[in-house]
């Protein structure tokens, strides 16, 4: 065992994973947070806990990270390059680790143009990739970035993201082999809608011999209207959404319930998918209805492990 | 080149504001060539001051002189000349050229009108584009002579992101190239792709103090 977390011994022991996801809140309302664990609890075997997403102040990701393991929640921790140098970056990683935090996820995150502090500095000291590195240089060689000795090293169970549908598409398997090769345990993947596409990249991964390398999670949103498969359709690079299953969201009579059914569909596929070790469901300000979609799409019980 | 724009004119006003006499110091480098603060710039700029100060009915002169560069000693003679009476300089080169009037005249004030905004490309006439952050480190070898530093919107060094969209743009702007888009398509092209499938490490940033360079031939002239 890496980190000994409770996602790693799922998808060691050979389950099938499920996590989820909690945007912490815009202050320091803990309720808040409470309150979306709740939904959470029994029912994900690892949450991620957003970094700022969309480059929006929020409380961080490791702060939110600690209450919900008080909830009885284990965090994956989401850090970006956005916000932070080497330096924060690998104090962070000390304290969350100290605080009992074993999972995380690697991300360059979003450009801070999309967010409520447009004209701040961005970092980007290092990237993704780089940081993927890091983490497991922390790891396995007790080392931090600059190669002096860590007295306590972090046991962390390395996440990364990968998005297969973005250009230039036929070099989405290489940049996975590459957060392979840099040190990821395991890959949750941006939102799927077209099938076709993922289940290519997947054969994809597979031949390559990835797949028995890192523990893929197939990354699920469900669409809750039609308006708002239209706009990730049309505004949001890097996700693809079939006009089909837009025709389907926009002529149901309801649309929200229409894209859980859509949704459980998905999961059920992914389920039989080779190298599909997981799902990762971001039920986005819908963490409510995740009880729901992981019963009818029998993800629950959580396997003991 | 050095790209510069001039600044708002109500803030190069303000900078005059209280002055009797000011000196607007033209660059014939850079900054002539972007159309920026070169001779002709001098002059239109100070024909804008004198009006909008006569309206206000203040007296104050203003006068052009252009050198042709504000970033070498060589050129300062005439200028030194002439300084004497002037009680503030404008300067129209970058900030580089700013600094060294500055720097020559530490009893006054230098100000500048131009804001100096990247190291760049004509793309046409008056279109100018970024190219270089100066990182000290060039990498365009390895990836096919576009600089993921200055022109990937998160100066990624692995490859692009997941923002990449279907028509080749950054997730920042429809407008913008993405940088790793071209990369990609260019060492492919090239048959090179093999440069970016390895992990690149973790970059050291060697622009973070300022930076002075003595070649190697002068190494004994300038040894203290
Ligand atoms: S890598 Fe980019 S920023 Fe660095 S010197 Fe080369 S062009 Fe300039
Ligand atoms: S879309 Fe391309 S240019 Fe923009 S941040 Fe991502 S990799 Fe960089």
């Amino acid at each position: 065992m890496k980190s000994g977390s409770r996602l790693e011994r799922t998808l060691e022991a050979g389950h099938f994973a499920f996590t989820g996801e909690l945007g912490p809140p815009q202050g320091a309302n803990v309720e808040a947070v409470r309150k979306k664990a709740s939904y959470l609890k029994g029912i994900v075997d690892a949450v991620n806990i957003t970094d700022n997403q969309t480059a929006v102040v929020r409380m961080s990701s490791w702060g939110a990270g600690l209450i919900a393991i008080q909830e009885g929640l284990e965090p994956n921790y989401q850090m970006v390059c956005r916000d932070r140098n080497r330096i924060a970056m690998q104090s962070d990683i000390l304290g969350a680790y100290a605080h009992g935090i074993r999972n995380m996820l690697c991300l360059s995150g979003d450009h801070q143009q999309f967010g409520n502090h447009p004209l701040t500095k961005g970092v980007f000291d290092i990237d993704s990739i780089q940081l993927i590195n890091m983490v497991k240089g922390m790891r396995d060689d007790k080392k931090f970035l600059n190669g002096d000795e860590i007295d306590g090293a972090p046991q962390i169970f390395i996440g990364a993201a990968a998005n297969p549908f973005a250009e230039p598409f036929e070099w989405r398997v290489h940049r996975l082999a590459k957060k392979v090769s840099a040190g990821a345990d395991f890959i949750q993947t941006q939102c799927i809608y077209d099938m076709n596409m993922f289940r290519e990249w997947m054969k994809q991964a597979n031949d390559m011999g990835l797949t028995e390398k890192v523990h893929i999670l197939a990354g699920i949103t469900p669409l809750k209207s039609g308006g708002m498969a239209r706009y990730m359709a049309k505004n949001v690079s890097g996700i693809i959404i079939p006009d089909e299953i837009i025709e389907r969201i926009v002529q149901a009579k309801k649309a929200a319930e229409e894209g859980i059914k859509i949704c459980v569909e998905q999961i059920e596929e992914l389920k039989e998918m080779k190298g599909v070790h997981g799902i990762h469901l971001m039920a986005i300000e819908w963490e409510h209805r995740v009880p729901e979609i992981a019963e009818r799409a029998k993800l629950v019980p959580r396997p003991q492990v | 080149m050095i790209v510069a724009e001039r600044k708002p004119f109500d803030e190069i006003k303000e900078m005059t504001k209280g002055f009797k006499k000011v000196l607007n110091v033209g660059c014939g480098g850079c900054t002539s060539i972007c159309m920026a603060g070169g001779q002709r710039e001098v002059g239109l700029l100070n024909e804008e001051l004198k009006n909008a100060w006569a309206q206000e009915k203040a007296s104050i002169q203003i006068d052009a002189f252009t050198i042709e560069r504000q970033c070498n000693a060589d050129f300062f003679k005439e200028l030194d000349q002439i300084v004497k009476p002037y009680e503030a300089i404008l300067s129209m080169a970058c900030g580089a050229g700013v600094q060294f009037v500055a720097d020559r005249y530490p009893n006054k004030p230098v100000f500048p009108a131009l804001n100096t905004v990247f190291v760049g490309v004509d793309r046409d006439l008056g279109w100018f584009e970024e190219n270089c952050r100066t990182c000290r480190e060039c990498v365009l070898g390895e990836t096919a002579g576009v600089c993921p530093l200055t022109r990937c919107a998160k100066s990624l060094f692995n490859g692009p992101c997941g923002g990449t969209s279907r028509e080749g743009n950054c997730e920042v702007s429809k407008d913008t190239p993405c940088a790793w888009f071209e990369i990609y398509k260019r060492l492919k092209e090239q048959n090179r792709l093999e440069n970016i499938l390895k992990v690149k490490p973790a970059r050291e940033w060697r622009n973070q103090t300022r930076g002075t360079l003595i070649q190697e031939a002068f190494k004994t002239r300038y040894a203290k």
